[in-house]
């Protein structure tokens, strides 16, 4: 289709030449390769050829730093990668207002770099920092230890703009904190995996940088004892940041909480997490082993289970109650029953975890089918991030509920021609 | 409405549960926003989720507009009837289902009391942390449909923060969940976008809501400034220091005198009153307590104290919550207003408001949540003095497109409902209004749920591209639709 030349003049008439070229091999989404890349400068441009590209029929997948591309299922066509590339300005941080305004191509450290020069940040530990885009990490829901305390990009995002494929720029939330005129469409754009309309700019609201912080290590023996003392410290008075749990399929879980605070806090929490601990090991043979004084690298444990050189390794991201997580993770059990099979966790305390199993592919697809269906009778989630290509026709996301025929008529009214994003995201959408 | 439809409405809910006669129905006709009135032609009170799927099925089948009404308390018009249509009352729906401490879960229905959640966690040290003022009254559904904020959402985050899972009956009265008692279901967050939509997408019959741990400790700080303009600068000063109060509220001269007649909590007589709540550990609290009385002493703070004990925190925040009922002690009537500006845009907005104030021969008393720049204006007036009515309405209005110019919103907690539909167009685009109304006819085709309220103009939802029936082969699983 987009051989017919009228529509790659008219798209490069919109963008220009230098924004728009054709895809190389590295370009391909889960297997599935694009013909061309655009790259418009303005939203405006943007929105025109989501349009034009919607009105011939023609796929669009959206694209920031394309670091979590392979997430998701494979998209049914590709016609043409829309990426943000070029839209990466910070439009305004008005920090006596602790507010951001954002253009979706922005990288997640260029924006922390300029905030940070106000002694603010976006209380948000996304992946790939470096390379990964707001955009991205909005529509791929991403979130990390601070969502414990500061919540998801859901819970900080408080205006968005969308281009729709019929060309249509709409803004929803606004540039204050505090807003409930019409609908929350920022929420909706969070997670939607950019199947409903490309996000080109959002507004996010800011915390103060913290000047000292602790990150204080514990062990325990067993993901029981471990699930215990989460409950212990959950339910205690401590203000820590962060907490995420460590583990893998042969030895004990580490737990690892993050405390922001005055030099005077951060002591008299270290102390009163000791206390704790001792005390909720009291009859235990072996007392915990503590360290109040963890290197900050721990905290890239999440994104580290991503670094593996087997080509056959599967991520997953999954939810449960976070009183059902020793139980969880006995369910890992088959991963570890034979010596070619491992697997390694890192658990917030909020009972979202990431897993990367290492497995014989050709027992996978039963396997996390059955650890899928364990999960979701838990009332929790199972969704695949990562996988080799082998496995690419496994459903990355599962059950979606009996809300799936809403989402469908969601998705008819913003993208009647699915022309973003076919096919990636939950029930086919 | 024929007698067959009362007849059907009357077997769904018993005849307890239906309201038909018109003195009973006058107590339906508005909300806590008095002004606008329309007597609906039946108010149903469901008990259980079922019958309320069988009311609103009659009323999707014989096209009859309903609105969902919790304890109507809000202050926008979102409960107020439609005309011939029907209101579904959740009163009766109010038990607390379950208590899951360990995953700081409480599941609720609609017509629990705000208040009644917090205090069934206290004992165990939890609390629900949106608080808006008419928290002893308010219900959970209510607060679900107006995303309600409260002091404390400053630190703590608004209702959609603390709302985790839905169930939902559609317009068409079948059941959905969106989202649960576990985070990130997969799929598109339809519970983001619920809450807070003001009763147009459906009425939720079961709630899934987080608490939180009590914080180890909690100190209130009040302090008198000359004016606004320095209890302003004040706020300034203390978020510029990096620091995330609980609370900060503020109150002019005119709410502090209306407080002070109504609940008596001895409040300096100032012109700028600030009210600072810091909580978590004591340690913490202590040193940054000591850099907030330093700021508002650079501030020109004239008097501070800080609540020694809970008895006289809950007196300090007793005459903050009272602050809008006590307007009834110094003016015969009064309008509250519901604007948010950018935080730095305060000393521009109350110089004007106080010249608009001037100009309109009005009073304008003003309460704000100073820590996220909600403005609360009190208009007052008399109603029997001809014209002042229209004037305050007009004065309110022009205080909302000040908050626009300045960058914010026409409502920070109260929603728009009746009262402000027609300020959404200064606010917004038609195709930002377009493209949430799309979201609407996804899950209201018919325009049945408060269709009149959000929207200036509603928009009809057609054939392109039309409801959306599945198949019976998509329903099966057999087929997909892309």
């Amino acid at each position: 289709m987009l051989e017919t030349n009228t529509i790659l003049e008219e798209l490069t008439a919109i963008v220009g030449p230098a924004n728009l070229r054709a895809a190389a091999r590295e370009d391909a989404v889960c297997g599935v390769a694009p013909q061309f890349i655009v790259e418009p400068q303005t939203e405006q441009h943007l929105a025109a050829v989501l349009s034009r590209v919607s009105a011939a029929g023609i796929a669009a997948i959206p694209r920031g730093g394309g670091t979590k591309l392979d997430w998701g299922n494979p998209p049914k066509r590709a016609g043409i990668i829309l990426s943000t590339a070029r839209l990466n300005h910070i439009v305004e941080h008005a920090w006596a207002d602790l507010t951001v305004t954002v253009e979706a191509g922005c990288t997640l450290h260029s924006l922390q770099s300029t905030l940070a020069k106000r002694g603010q940040r976006l209380a948000f530990d996304g992946l790939w920092p470096e390379r990964a885009t707001i955009g991205g990490a909005l529509s791929t829901n991403d979130s990390g230890s601070l969502r414990l305390r500061f919540g998801a990009l859901r819970d900080l995002i408080i205006g968005v703009t969308l281009a729709l494929p019929d060309g249509t720029l709409a803004s929803s939330g606004g540039k204050v904190v505090k807003n409930v005129a019409g609908y929350d469409l920022p929420k909706l754009a969070a997670g939607a995996f950019g199947t409903l309309g490309v996000i080109t700019r959002a507004v996010f609201r800011l915390h103060p940088l913290c000047r000292t912080t602790r990150t204080v290590t514990f062990t325990s023996a067993s993901w029981g004892d471990m699930q215990q003392k989460l409950h212990a410290i959950q339910d205690s008075k401590l203000a820590h940041s962060g907490f995420q749990i460590r583990g893998h399929s042969g030895g004990p879980p580490h737990a690892d909480l993050l405390f922001e605070a005055t030099e005077s806090g951060l002591a008299a929490q270290t102390e009163l997490l000791q206390k704790l601990l001792l005390s909720e090991s009291r009859g235990s043979s072996i007392p915990p082993s503590i360290f109040v004084d963890s290197s900050p690298q721990i905290w890239q444990a999440r994104q580290n289970l991503f670094s593996t050189r087997q080509k056959e390794s599967v991520i997953a991201r999954f939810s449960v109650l976070p009183s059902d997580l020793a139980k969880a993770m006995r369910w890992l059990d088959p991963f570890h029953s034979s010596s070619h099979a491992n697997w390694q966790a890192v658990v917030q305390a909020t009972g979202i975890g990431f897993l990367r199993l290492d497995a014989d592919p050709s027992e996978l697809p039963a396997q996390i089918f059955a650890l899928r269906e364990q999960f979701e009778r838990a009332a929790g989630s199972l969704v695949l991030l990562r996988r080799p290509e082998s496995l690419g026709s496994l459903d990355a996301w599962g059950n979606p509920g009996d809300a799936l025929p809403l989402m469908r008529a969601v998705k008819l009214r913003l993208d009647p021609q699915s022309t973003l994003n076919p096919g990636r995201f939950v029930g086919g959408i | 409405m024929e007698a067959r439809i009362f007849q059907e409405f009357r077997d769904i809910v018993g005849p307890r549960g239906l309201i038909t006669s018109l003195e009973d129905l006058r107590t339906y006709e508005c909300d806590g926003l008095t002004n606008f009135r329309v007597l609906p032609r039946a108010v149903l009170l469901p008990s259980t989720t079922e019958q309320v799927q069988s009311v609103v099925r009659v009323c999707h089948r014989e096209r009859i507009p309903f609105v969902a009404r919790g304890s109507g308390t809000g202050l926008s018009g979102g409960a107020l009837p439609v005309e011939n249509g029907i209101v579904i009352s959740l009163a009766k729906m109010n038990r607390i289902l379950e208590v899951d401490l360990p995953n700081a879960r409480v599941v609720v229905e609609p017509g629990v009391i705000n208040l009644d959640v917090t205090c069934r966690v206290l004992p165990q040290e939890y609390f629900y942390a949106p608080d808006p003022s008419s928290q002893s009254v308010c219900s959970i559904g209510g607060n679900v449909a107006e995303n309600s904020g409260g002091a404390h959402c400053l630190k703590y985050g608004f209702t959609t923060t603390h709302v985790l899972g839905l169930e939902v009956v559609l317009p068409d009265g079948s059941l959905v969940h969106l989202g649960g008692k576990c985070l990130d279901a997969p799929g598109y967050d339809l519970l983001g976008v619920f809450v807070g939509s003001e009763g147009t997408l459906g009425i939720a019959t079961k709630i899934t809501l987080r608490v939180v741990k009590r914080p180890e400790c909690t100190r209130t700080l009040l302090a008198a400034f000359p004016g606004t303009n320095e209890a302003g600068a004040a706020v300034s000063g203390i978020i510029a220091a990096g620091m995330l109060p609980a609370a900060i509220e503020m109150m002019d001269n005119l709410a502090i005198q209306a407080a002070e007649a109504a609940v008596h909590p001895n409040y300096p007589d100032c012109g700028g009153l600030l009210l600072v709540e810091l909580d978590g550990p004591v340690a913490e609290v202590a040193e940054l307590m000591q850099s907030v009385e330093a700021i508002c002493r650079e501030n020109a703070a004239t008097e501070i104290r800080l609540a020694r004990t809970d008895h006289e925190r809950l007196l300090v925040w007793k005459g903050r919550k009272a602050a809008f009922a006590a307007m009834g002690r110094i003016s015969p009537n009064y309008i509250v207003q519901d604007g948010v500006i950018p935080r730095t845009a305060l000393p521009h907005v109350m110089t004007e408001i106080t010249r608009l104030s001037r100009e309109a021969g009005l009073r304008v008393a003003n309460v704000f949540h100073a820590g996220d720049g909600n403005l609360h204006p009190l208009v007052l007036y008399d109603r029997q003095i001809a014209g002042q009515e229209q004037a305050a309405e007009a004065l309110s209005y022009k205080i909302l497109e000040l908050c626009l110019a300045a960058g914010g919103s026409i409502t920070g907690e109260h929603g728009v409902g009746e009262e402000k539909k027609r300020m959404m167009s200064k606010m917004f685009t038609e195709p930002d209004l377009d493209t949430m109304q799309r979201v609407r006819c996804a899950f209201d085709p018919l325009l049945l749920s408060n269709p009149t309220k959000v929207f200036p103009t509603p928009r009809l939802c057609g054939e392109k591209p039309g409801e959306y029936v599945p198949h019976p082969l998509e329903i099966s699983g057999i087929a997909e639709r892309f």
